[in-house]
């Protein structure tokens, strides 16, 4: 708790400076001069809850592996490859008990399918990175993928390098969190259960923020109802895939109700204080 | 170990090309057009909402409401995250004040 607590206050203060530095990116890259530093400093403010849950669920994953017989190179080079959390807790399993290539390739598929209909947000938004671009598409996780999505307003013309560096930072998380789960997850003392909830609480500091972004709240309904409906057909083993299904379904459907023109994002809504 | 150096090498490249596939796949399918496609657009714009809405339901789809602790962590923990972040709009307060409450909820209360 103690750990807990300075954290918050060792925040507190820095999250005033982390709120003018924000502001000096946004007047800075109208200039045309931005200071990657600076692009850096908000980057780390932003993902920070994806540190909190990257390195944590990566030090279970780190553990696991190393307990299973692979170091903390395999280890590494699995995030650095794979980079998707759920995919390589079940590769222990599979790699444990010497499942062919091809049940791999199509286990691999069916986990992360999902990840099809997250780069549709980011087909024109990817075009203009350049040579980022790869590395963009690389490494759209879940959270990288919310992250983006919620902080297109953030700093406007420097988006490039700002979208860059929370993907980045995201993957140096989640490689850092396996290192030290394969080298020394053993050690940890400190008592972490419940800490992978900063996850879901970012999935919802985003929901309250899109809320008030989006004017049609059709959608989110169609995500709830989908979802719902999908657990309690397939169970919560095999959510997401049918949930993407419905919800794509749905939002064809309803285009009409949703797509009149007032969906529209409030590019200034300029709440969102990180 | 239990395999080959030459398996586990090839398992983990597999897993890293059909992974990569996924990502890639809307970019290649409809990525070299000039304009991109309007039903594409139509979903690009409204998939966010309903996909962020999914994820909090998957981060909770293991919560059991009819054995203790009846999903009250998760209930006091999302709840906290909600009201800290309408009155206060700062997401990391929201976020360590939700996280801090559901790990004390869950170490020490509903044990």
């Amino acid at each position: 708790m103690n750990l807990m607590c300075s954290l918050y206050w060792y925040l507190q203060i820095h999250l005033s400076l982390y709120n003018i530095e924000c502001y000096n990116i946004i007047n800075l890259s109208r200039k045309g001069g931005i200071s990657v530093k600076k692009v850096i400093k908000a980057a780390l403010t932003v993902t920070f809850p994806v540190m909190l849950g990257y390195i944590s669920v990566g030090i279970a994953f780190g553990l696991l592996f190393q307990k299973s017989g692979y170091n903390f190179l395999w280890a590494a080079f699995m995030s650095l490859t794979v980079y998707s959390g759920a995919m390589q807790f079940i590769a222990i399993n599979l790699l444990t008990s010497g499942v062919g290539l091809i049940e791999i390739a199509l286990m691999t598929l069916f986990v992360n399918v999902r990840h099809i209909f997250y780069g549709l947000s980011f087909i024109d938004k990817f075009k203009i990175m350049g040579k980022k671009k790869l590395y963009m598409i690389f490494s759209l996780t879940d959270e990288t993928y919310s992250l983006l999505c919620s902080s297109k307003e953030l700093v406007g013309v420097s988006r490039n390098s700002f979208f860059f560096c929370i993907a980045f930072l995201n993957q140096l998380y989640w490689i850092i969190g396996t290192l030290i789960g394969s080298l020394a997850g053993s050690l940890i003392t400190f008592n972490t259960k419940g800490i992978d909830f900063a996850m879901t609480a970012l999935f919802v500091v985003i929901f309250i923020e899109q809320w008030g972004t989006y004017k049609n709240h059709i959608p989110v309904i169609i995500g709830v109802t989908s979802t719902v409906l999908s657990l309690l057909i397939f169970g919560a083993n095999n959510l997401i895939m049918p949930s993407m299904l419905f919800i794509t379904v749905a939002l064809m459907i309803f285009q009409k109700q949703i797509d009149k023109g007032d969906y529209k994002i409030q590019e200034e809504s300029g709440n969102n204080e990180f | 170990m239990n395999f080959s150096t030459s398996y586990t090498l090839s398992a983990i490249l597999v897993m890293a090309i059909v992974t990569f596939g996924t990502r890639v796949a809307p970019f290649i399918l409809f990525g070299k057009n000039k304009s991109t496609p309007k039903y594409i657009v139509y979903l690009g714009n409204n998939l966010p909402p309903a996909v962020i809405a999914m994820l909090i339901i998957y981060c909770l789809r293991n919560v059991s409401l009819s054995a203790f602790p009846f999903g009250l962590p998760e209930a006091i923990g999302v709840a906290t995250v909600a009201i800290l972040h309408i009155w206060k709009r700062n997401n990391l307060i929201s976020i360590i004040g939700g996280t801090a409450l559901y790990m004390m909820a869950v170490q020490f209360i509903f044990i």
